[in-house]
């Protein structure tokens, strides 16, 4: 039953996936990427990690999918003639093949050899956010500074960047 | 009560990861090409909250929080580049951007 659910759910991931990459127009492929991100997010849940599966609806599916519309919205995003590098082509072929044969020979190799210290546990507090919050206040504190330090940068160069008097 | 092996999770996780690749190397528009980047930040945060779980920690958890972070600020900074460049040279075709070019 949860093997069947979860596959229906990796089905719908990599179709998502595909989207993306296939996909003519780029609104397409935003909203492809939103299906993908969905889909992770349950896959989040099945895993016991609640909090980050709602964060990743609020960050990804929220926040980054928004702004990706409101740029393909404000630029146009249409690109006439082909989609697709024609040289690029069997060279991204050929190397994404590799990739995917050797990741799945990994992990097969993995496999075979048995996984070191598989406890299989219960993740502590089911990932609630008290159980995050908790590592992130006192183990994690200063990553948790540096990264609201990283946010606003970021905040200030964007606004920076896309002013129109800048360049 | 039975769980879905972790294996397959870091499988799915590894194909996702691909396919991303797979766009960032084939398709020419720049924001498709940025989509494609967060699909594979997404995808490894999967096999990351995957061995959270094999393991029983919330380490894996943690980095993932960072990880959102970390990409939504890269997006709001790769965006404003992107239309930056738009207003100057009208194209987001990545074959075309070569103004850092000497």
């Amino acid at each position: 039953m949860q093997l069947l659910f979860f596959l229906i759910l990796a089905a719908a991931a990599i179709a998502g996936a595909l989207g993306v990459v296939v996909s003519k127009k780029p609104v397409y492929s935003a909203l492809s990427l939103l299906v993908n991100f969905a889909v992770a997010a349950v896959l989040f849940i099945t895993l016991q990690a609640q909090f980050v599966a709602v964060v990743q609806i609020i960050v990804y599916a929220g926040a980054i999918v928004v702004l990706f519309l409101f740029v393909i919205m404000l630029i146009g995003g249409d690109l006439p003639g082909v989609a697709v590098r024609p040289r690029a082509r069997a060279v991204a072929a050929v190397a994404a093949l590799v990739a995917g044969v050797l990741a799945l020979a990994g992990l097969g190799y993995a496999l075979v050899a048995g996984s070191p210290a598989a406890t299989s546990g219960a993740v502590p507090g089911n990932g609630s956010v008290q159980a995050i919050g908790e590592a992130l206040f006192t183990t994690y504190l200063l990553p948790f500074e540096l990264a609201s330090v990283l946010l606003l940068v970021a905040m200030i160069g964007a606004v920076a960047l896309a002013r129109k008097d800048s360049t | 009560m039975s769980q879905v092996p972790t294996e397959y999770y870091l499988i799915l996780s590894a194909i996702i990861f691909v396919i991303g690749a797979l766009g960032v190397l084939m398709r020419r528009n720049a924001l498709i090409i940025f989509m494609c980047v967060e699909m594979m930040l997404n995808a490894v945060n999967l096999s990351l909250i995957a061995l959270a779980r094999e393991f029983g920690q919330l380490t894996g958890q943690i980095v993932v929080f960072f990880v959102m972070a970390v990409a939504a600020a890269e997006v709001a900074v790769g965006l404003a580049i992107l239309i930056a460049y738009v207003r100057h040279r009208d194209t987001i075709d990545i074959d075309e951007i070569n103004l850092l070019r000497g």
